[in-house]
């Protein structure tokens, strides 16, 4: 969905418009990928105007309303109410704010750390390489959930805190990916040229290399976009995510596994729903953007 | 008249370049592979110096150290009087517009993510203050120039035909209003009807601005049409180096008669003689002792493999690096 | 008169792309006799590539042959089931083509491929198989055959892989070779080469090659007849002879006067102004005619048929047009 969006918006500089044009045919050719897309849209609809979408508001937003207590589903209140007796559907939406929130932050925190490293260090080489992938090897051994545990026991837990620590885990990706593609873009006659003119270095770097890194970075930040937001429910799941009463899909699983096996099925499971179609729906758009601007799968659908 | 009265626009004094070619075997030696061997020439203020050679003969090298893309490991480079490779990368800059360079494939010399615009003013927003309008309409003239016009500006690379974008990158070497253009193998990736065009283009150009060419090509039926003199290299050496139409109506040197002899001609009738010569191209990081062109050559001797031939005087302003020429 | 080998009768190509339907050819026909060279000359988008891989039914993706029937030796080619085209292919119709480092796999040696085309086509069995390879890389000219059988593509040089690829190609003894730019990636001593060993072979076997490239030097030197395209259409066939002294389209003309040549230099070159349409929409009538400067009103409201403007020799324009029954 941010794809597509920055795809429009540097439409005139970054994709050449006959590009986007024909990528977008293929693309709309993709049901799988067009299906995804309406989905994450209305997904992203719903949480940005959630409170005005559901009555129960501040129920969404935590407020306890005891006498719903485990309300089963029912037309008034489709998914139920967990164990506060808070209308599922508004805890719902809330947390749909929340997932996707995570999963944007983390992304582009990590494109905006990785991508100019991965530029900067495959294209001058050397020990300015070097230098640059010792230090994302570093970051790259740390498992997400570990250090979320440690900057949690740090610095207490919170929706912030694991934020940061999956972006610290997350940027080294970007900088392996881009420092690839600068490789093998320094060595192109139009970077030459480029130099031949006299430009200075970082200048090449910010107008003809990362340019030209964008659409494999755009691919798999759609793709990063649904493993970010499970794991930041995962996070939230053990509790060093979000903290209540904030509304967060993974902590309403946790809420709501408890009551699984006494038969109140409905907290858990549409939650868990939730996570497992969103990061589906992100990974089938990825698939979607990434087959239709890869040269070789194009025409082939 | 003697090479003393014109003026030089470029001086290159025994320059040597070398790749060193690192293998990830451990143990192995780096291979060392001298592209180019102790190059010397003039280029005079003005004319066409055509270098032809086949894959490996070091054309593309020696276009590059001329404008210090590539440093050479040692020799100079004395362009309109200075000495290229005595200057520090920052004095270096400001030269750069004066000397450009075109390339073979047009498509990969121009950045496909930026329109014409953006292409042909990069050199001006690099060196000058030239901004928005002004810089607009600088693109403008220079796109009127070299036959292509404004509604080509909002255009990408991959909207354009080889001819046009050739054009382009023509465009943006002149920009700054150089003195010398290295051009490599600028029609090569083009049909011979956008060839056709290109090269009356480049003729006017030089002749509306002065500029100096550097015309490196494996194609002898354009190199012969477009330049003044013209310098054979092979495997790394200049081999001759002499008028155009000396070279085409006296080649002295075996490697150049073998070329002249393999250029295909677009004439059923023609009938002539073929120099087939042997298939064992030399390896570059290791050629051959004494003349590197012996393995291949039909007329080699004994002294041909133990000593290398200095360049031999045949002719005004025409010069041939080989053995037989001694015996005269 | 003996039939001939391969028969083409108005092909047409297109391929589907997001903008619309390219029209790569559009209704060719020729014939190719057995035991001669066919040239197929023309510039890019002339449909020259596409129509080689069309006679194996080889077109990239979005291609598809919409009309037009190609029989090869009696066979009906477009007729024929996949499994049976698999009979055709490699085995009685042979192709080679412009890269060989790329044709060729990597991480095989040319022994390995050459045995293995060998005997996926039943060509021998057994100890016959070393023994055929051996005489086979000998027959090109490779030099060692026994050691070259355990060497990999990249360790050859561009020439010696290129005789490989038409080693592997021969190794079914073909009735037709299609040579799509066998030379154009090679320096021009090693592309005189190969072209005299294309023309031995024709020779010593009697095979059809149908050679095709952009090359009109190649053209001349090697081949009886010529066919040129221009925008997938044949704008005149005939003799080779007949088409370099007396080339009657304006195309023809066009492109010969667009040589540099020991005599132009200084002038400035033939230039066909315009290029080459697309093939998206093409236009009623000639398809040349936007650029001709013999332009006429008819040229733009009819297609040209073809009229005999020579023994063997046709061309397909208005201005020399006298019926025959054959449209263009």
């Amino acid at each position: 969905m941010i794809a597509i969006i920055l795809k429009r918006w540097f439409g005139d500089r970054a994709l050449p418009s006959i590009e986007a044009g024909s990528t977008i045919w293929f693309f709309r050719k993709d049901r799988v990928a067009m299906v995804s897309l309406v989905f994450i849209i209305l997904l992203t609809l719903i949480a940005l105007f959630a409170p005005a979408l559901t009555p129960y508001a501040n129920e969404g937003l935590g407020e306890p309303n005891l006498a719903n207590k485990f309300l089963p589903p029912s037309l008034k209140h489709p998914f139920g109410a967990d164990s506060l007796g808070r209308d599922m559907v508004a805890r719902m939406m809330f947390g749909a704010r929340t997932s996707l929130s995570i999963g944007l932050f983390v992304v582009v925190i990590a494109v905006l750390i990785g991508a100019p490293l991965g530029a900067v260090a495959g294209f001058f080489g050397g020990w300015v390489d070097e230098i640059i992938m010792r230090v994302t090897d570093i970051f790259l051994a740390f498992p997400p959930l570990l250090l979320a545990i440690a900057i949690a026991a740090a610095l207490g837990p919170s929706f912030f805190n694991a934020m940061l620590a999956i972006s610290l885990t997350w940027w080294p990706w970007y900088t392996r990916l881009v420092r690839a593609q600068a490789i093998s873009l320094r060595e192109r006659p139009f970077i030459e040229a480029a130099r031949g003119i006299g430009v200075k270095n970082l200048t090449i770097i910010w107008n003809h290399i990362l340019p030209n890194v964008l659409t494999p970075v755009l691919v798999q930040s759609t793709l990063d976009l649904g493993s970010a937001i499970l794991t930041g429910a995962g996070l939230s799941f053990i509790g060093l995510g979000s903290q209540p009463p904030t509304a967060d899909w993974g902590i309403m699983i946790n809420e709501g596994r408890l009551y699984v096996l006494s038969g109140r099925w409905w907290i858990a499971t549409f939650s868990g729903l939730a996570i497992f179609l969103t990061a589906l729906a992100f990974n089938l758009l990825g698939d979607g953007v990434r087959d239709a601007t890869d040269p070789r799968t194009r025409g082939a659908g | 008249m003697s090479m003393n009265a014109r003026p030089h626009m470029v001086e290159v004094h025994n320059l040597s370049m070398e790749f060193v070619k690192r293998d990830r075997k451990f143990g192995q030696q780096k291979q060392r592979i001298r592209a180019i061997d102790n190059v010397s020439l003039e280029i005079f203020q003005g004319e066409t110096m055509g270098v032809v050679g086949e894959s490996g003969c070091g054309k593309t090298t020696l276009g590059r150290c001329l404008l210090r893309l590539l440093e050479p490991v040692s020799g100079k480079v004395i362009f309109d009087g200075r000495d290229i490779m005595a200057l520090s990368m920052s004095s270096l800059r400001p030269l750069r517009r004066e000397m450009q360079l075109v390339f073979q494939n047009p498509f990969s010399s121009l950045n496909p993510r930026m329109n014409v615009l953006k292409l042909v003013s990069e050199p001006l927003r690099t060196h000058t203050d030239l901004r928005d309008k002004e810089l607009a309409k600088k693109v403008e003239d220079l796109l009127i120039e070299v036959g292509l016009n404004s509604e080509h500006m909002k255009r990408f690379p991959h909207q354009l035909s080889g001819g046009q974008a050739q054009r382009v990158a023509l465009a943006r070497a002149l920009a700054l209003n150089p003195k010398f253009l290295v051009l490599d193998e600028p029609t090569s990736a083009l049909d011979v009807s956008v060839q056709a065009q290109i090269i009356n283009l480049l003729v006017e150009l030089q002749q509306r601005h002065g500029l100096t060419y550097l015309f490196i090509s494996h194609d002898l039926g354009v190199v012969q049409h477009i330049s003044d003199r013209i310098a054979v290299m092979y495997l790394g050496q200049i081999v001759e180096l002499a008028m155009s139409e000396d070279i085409f109506n006296s080649p002295q040197h075996p490697y150049t008669q073998a070329l002249l002899s393999s250029t295909p001609v677009p004439d059923p009738d023609s009938g002539s003689e073929r120099i087939i010569l042997e298939d064992v191209v030399p390896n570059p990081a290791n050629p051959p002792s004494g003349c590197r062109f012996h393995t291949r050559c039909p007329y080699v001797m004994d002294i041909c493999r133990k000593e290398e031939p200095r360049n031999y005087s045949v002719g005004e302003d025409h010069r041939a690096a080989c053995h037989l020429l001694t015996a005269d | 008169m003996a039939q001939a080998l391969l028969t083409i009768e108005n092909l047409n190509v297109r391929f589907r792309t997001p903008t619309g339907n390219v029209h790569a050819v559009q209704g060719i026909s020729f014939e190719i006799d057995r035991g001669e060279i066919l040239g197929l000359v023309g510039e890019t988008g002339c449909g020259k590539s596409v129509t080689g891989r069309s006679i194996l039914r080889l077109l990239p993706h979005p291609g598809e042959i919409s009309e037009g029937s190609i029989i090869f030796d009696g066979q009906d080619i477009l007729a024929l089931s996949e499994h049976d085209m698999q009979q055709i292919r490699g085995k009685r119709i042979a192709m080679i083509f412009q890269n060989p480092a790329t044709a060729l796999n990597p991480v095989y040696t040319i022994g390995q491929q050459i045995i293995f085309v060998m005997k996926h086509h039943g060509v021998a069995k057994g100890a016959d198989l070393m023994e055929s390879a051996l005489r086979l890389l000998d027959d090109v000219g490779l030099p060692d055959p026994a050691s070259l059988m355990d060497v990999y593509p990249h360790q050859l040089s561009g020439g010696m892989q290129q005789r490989a690829m038409i080693a592997i190609a021969l190794s079914s003894n073909p009735n037709l070779l299609i040579a799509d730019e066998p030379t154009t990636a090679l320096d021009v001593t090693i592309q005189a080469q190969i072209l005299a060993l294309l023309n031995s072979l024709q020779h010593a076997r009697n095979i059809s090659i149908l050679l095709i490239t952009h090359n009109l030097g190649v053209i001349a030197e090697t081949c009886q007849r010529v066919v040129v395209l221009y925008a997938g259409r044949i704008a005149e066939h005939g003799e080779v002879r007949d088409i370099f002294h007396r080339p009657h389209h304006p195309y023809t003309q066009g492109l010969l006067a667009a040589l540099p040549n020991p005599g132009s230099r200084g002038d400035a070159l033939n230039v066909i102004p315009g290029i080459v349409p697309s093939g998206l929409d093409p236009a009623p009538g000639c398809g040349f005619a936007p650029r001709c400067e013999h332009v006429m009103d008819v040229c733009l409201q009819r297609r040209p048929l073809f009229s005999k403007v020579g023994p063997g020799h046709q061309t397909a324009c208005f201005l020399h047009e006298k019926v025959d029954r054959k449209e263009a």
